[in-house]
């Protein structure tokens, strides 16, 4: 029934924009024909289309209130009437169309910046919320919206997706798949996001599915299986489109699953490769697993990479060795788990790997989003790892250039000759257990950090929480929950502090740190517009300078936020939206 | 690897097949010791390992439960947590990665191969704990106790039955030292710390008191005379927040330990009803 209603609003909504008496307008927001230079050339359109319109010959008599509806309305058919296709060239120039926002992280190199600027330092204390989107869905919303040209897509825990109007938050379409009653992926029935190509939406749904959906009504267009949910295989990740291919990690280092990394034809659903993160007999780093540990040796893959058109590399990070807290009985570094790894984008071979915590036995998954960034002539990337060190590397190598702590650590109090923080004597965890930092919950955790080159620093949601973490063994049985022990919140750190902190790459300092009332789950966006946006547990979400970390404004969304911020833009008019609590929201000036 | 697997599914269609009034795996010493891993996982953040209880948790090693009476009471609080509580649902606390039904089974059957059959022996006078409680050792001017007392302290009609002894007598003893921990994640849904506070408001008014609730930008406060002020943090002159508690230290010199005895000892008896 609710299945029904649902479609009977859509086609409604459908017809109010269909049946339109009015001509789409020439000039539209997307397509080839409209290239704008940043944030600039988005208010220079905007500007030129109101004066050109009120000039215009079809404005001749036509009283000036009527002629801005007028306005508006050819404005607004535009948008929506002309849905262009998303090429990959669309997707590598991404920052040419700050009005769109076409990938998990908002572009390629991981950076979650918008380069629009209408909402900004000297105005963001106006703005209003827009439209409420409510996806009845019950737990964690984690998804980061995609939209093109005046359509938002997103996802929703239990395996939704759907498409909304950008402009009022009305829905076009929805699509859900069955979730099997017997799964029980960790960590709640979350999805990040989808991927966009073409006139298809991708989707990995928790029963370790890959389905490819019509951009324009959510019709299925091709489903194909990854792995056997029943023995802990799920997608929680938002795939990420590179050429024709929908690259995307798998989730399940809770169960002792065998990680990997897939690449599927965007057309046809065929897999065009794998890269299995734990390598297998005859395979360079299988040696890094003691006997038949690697069969069930975790590494699981399950946040967006990046990636470079340069090099045509995919930057992917990878999660805990399993079991996640005891490291008997899988003696080695354990490679590829906690790891980045570049994979040629066609074949989907290793060119480099970087393991940042070896035989890792805290459950500290290096999945965070890899950022790409450019130094003083050189190509980086960063990672703010759950470990709590932020890791700056040269990407063309994979070699380590920084490592500083950005938040409470006591497992490292050395380097080895790469620089890079090796575990002390006391950091395993015992049968009685003992405390370390960070916990296990991680420095950080999936919350998407940014960057802003106009400030040139790196935001990132951190958490200051130490835990007991004790071992015992534990035998694999497939489809069981496979942790060799449990953590329990250590008194030591007590009460844990959440914030968002700003750091400068180039040192690894701390620039400002904005304490929250207790940690978040939120992830940051950075804009052009001197702003960074984030969210808390208590339901805030925040708009800061960028610059100084100054509270500028802030909303009540009355549901925690666990979901990264994202900025869009119709008919000129710039939105920032956030998903909190079972909604989606967008904001904008009044 | 496969082949397990297969087995481990027959036993779980056999197990679901089965009515959720009786335990299939009672007695079962290895579903026993399959059960302490997941009570590891899922349960020992709040009731503690060895289910001996924890700062949130009851010591569920008492024979004798508040909310649970039989195995299927227990499966049933197990799956869907208990209302008003900080007992969640399974898998919906954050933590482990949620149960099967199986799991669940082994957990109960765990938990039973805990238990200490004899009753807790209350070491006070209950009746003397009662006098007490409302009369010279003044708790009930902070604390309620089914529906009788006061509001500023935490309501303390189950405490009795949800905490250990030992944790009672430190929370008297040693009122801010779990004030100063925090909660936990799997607490969120309870945000009240009792911290203590203090507020001036623009017009130069002090309002001293414990939180109700507090975000980045608002704080719920309620003074000693329990009137509730709902503030903008913005538009105080200043604002102080301390993990000191308001509750006064009960030394020995003020309140026995034969006397906190009865005290606790009248707690539990209320709390068990």
């Amino acid at each position: 029934m609710r299945e029904r209603g649902w479609f009977e609003s859509a086609e409604t909504s459908g017809r109010a924009w269909k049946s339109g008496a009015l001509a789409p307008r020439q000039e539209t927001h997307a397509g080839a024909g409209f290239s704008p230079t940043g944030p600039q050339g988005l208010k220079a359109i905007a500007s030129r289309r109101r004066n050109a319109a009120l000039k215009g010959p079809l404005f001749h008599g036509v009283a000036r209130p009527w002629a801005i509806l007028l306005v508006s309305l050819l404005a607004n058919c535009a948008v929506v009437c002309a849905h262009a296709q998303v090429t990959f060239e669309r997707l590598v120039n991404s920052a040419k169309e700050p009005q769109n926002w076409m990938t998990y992280s908002g572009d390629y190199s991981g950076k979650r910046f918008s380069g629009l600027d209408r909402i900004n330092v000297a105005n963001v204390h106006t703005v209003v919320a827009k439209w409420v989107y409510q996806t009845a869905a019950t737990g964690k919303l984690e998804t980061t919206p995609l939209v093109v040209d005046g359509i938002l897509y997103a996802t929703a825990q239990d395996n939704r997706a759907f498409a909304l109007d950008a402009r009022t938050g009305r829905p076009i379409w929805m699509y859900q798949r069955q979730v099997p009653a017997d799964i029980r992926p960790c960590c709640g029935h979350v999805n990040r996001g989808l991927a966009i190509l073409g006139d298809k939406v991708f989707l990995g749904t928790l029963d370790a599915h890959i389905v490819a959906l019509d951009a324009k009504t959510g019709a299925v267009v091709w489903d194909v299986v990854a792995a056997d949910y029943r023995i802990g295989y799920s997608f929680t990740v938002a795939p990420l489109v590179v050429k024709n291919l929908v690259v995307l990690g798998v989730s399940g280092g809770e169960y002792g699953v065998r990680g990997f990394i897939d690449a599927y034809d965007a057309d046809t659903g065929e897999r065009k490769w794998r890269f299995y993160t734990v390598p297998g007999p005859g395979e360079p780093g299988h040696e890094t697993w003691e006997g038949d540990s690697w069969k069930v040796g975790g590494a699981p893959a399950w946040n967006t990479g990046t990636y470079d058109a340069a090099t045509n590399q995919i930057f992917w990070p990878t999660g805990n060795p399993a079991p996640s807290n005891r490291g008997e009985g899988r003696a080695g570094d354990n490679f590829y788990s906690n790891s980045l790894l570049a994979l040629n984008a066609d074949t989907g071979k290793m060119n480099w790997y970087f393991q940042f915590t070896k035989h890792d036995e805290h459950d500290w998954d290096a999945t965070q989003v890899p950022v790409m960034l450019e130094a003083g002539g050189k190509h980086l990337i960063a990672q703010a790892n759950r470990n709590g060190y932020f890791y700056v590397l040269d990407r063309t190598t994979g070699k380590l250039l920084s490592a500083n702590a950005y938040g409470k650590t006591t497992w490292s109090d050395a380097k080895d000759a790469d620089g890079r923080p090796m575990a002390n004597q006391n950091a395993s965890p015992t049968l009685e257990g003992h405390t370390v930092c960070p916990g296990a919950l991680g420095t950080t955790n999936f919350m998407a950090p940014t960057y802003d080159s106009q400030t040139g620093l790196f935001y990132v949601t951190a958490r200051d929480q130490c835990d007991i973490f004790s071992t015992a063994p534990q035998p694999y049985e497939p489809g069981h929950a496979f942790y060799g022990s449990a953590y329990f919140p250590s008194e030591e750190a007590r009460p844990y502090r959440g914030f968002l902190k700003a750091i400068d790459p180039a040192t690894g300092e701390i620039k400002w740190k904005f304490e929250h009332t207790s940690p978040t789950w939120s992830g940051v966006l950075s804009t052009a517009g001197g702003l960074v946006f984030s969210g808390d547990a208590e339901g805030n979400f925040i708009a800061f300078e960028a610059a100084s970390g100054k509270v500028l404004w802030h909303f009540q969304t009355g549901g925690a936020v666990y979901a990264a911020p994202m900025a869009f833009a119709v008919d000129g008019k710039e939105y920032v939206a956030i998903a909190a609590g079972s909604a989606v929201y967008a904001f904008g000036l009044p | 690897m496969f082949r397990r697997w297969s087995v481990g599914l027959a036993g779980f269609v056999f197990l679901g097949a089965a009515a959720y009034c009786q335990n299939p795996l009672a007695g079962d010493a290895k579903a026993a010791k399959a059960g302490e891993y997941e009570f590891r996982i899922n349960c020992a953040l709040c009731h503690g390992l060895g289910a001996h209880g924890g700062g949130r948790g009851p010591d569920l090693t008492r024979a004798v439960k508040k909310h649970t009476h039989s195995d299927a009471d227990m499966f049933q609080v197990i799956s869907n947590g208990i209302p008003g509580t900080a007992m969640p649902a399974n898998g919906t606390n954050g933590q482990g990665v949620g149960m099967t039904d199986e799991e669940i089974w082994q957990i109960i059957t765990y938990i039973r191969s805990q238990e200490v059959k004899a009753p807790p022996q209350a070491l006070g006078n209950p009746g003397h704990g009662k006098e007490l409680f409302y009369g010279d050792a003044n708790c009930s001017l902070c604390h309620m106790v089914a529906g009788r007392g006061g509001r500023l302290g935490p309501e303390l009609t189950s405490v009795g039955g949800s905490r250990t002894r030992e944790a009672i007598i430190d929370s008297v003893r040693n009122p801010s030292r779990r004030l100063a921990w925090g909660l936990t994640e799997a607490t969120k849904e309870f945000p009240q710390e009792y911290e203590s506070v203090t507020a001036v408001t623009a017009d130069g008014k002090k309002i001293t008191g414990v939180t109700l609730n507090e975000d980045s930008f608002s704080v719920q406060i309620m003074d000693a005379g329990e009137h509730i002020h709902l503030l903008e943090k913005d538009k105080l002159q200043s604002y102080q927040k301390s993990r000191e508690s308001a509750m006064p230290k009960y030394e020995v010199e003020v309140l026995s330990d034969k006397e906190l005895e009865d005290i606790v000892a009248w707690l539990i008896s209320v709390g068990a009803k």
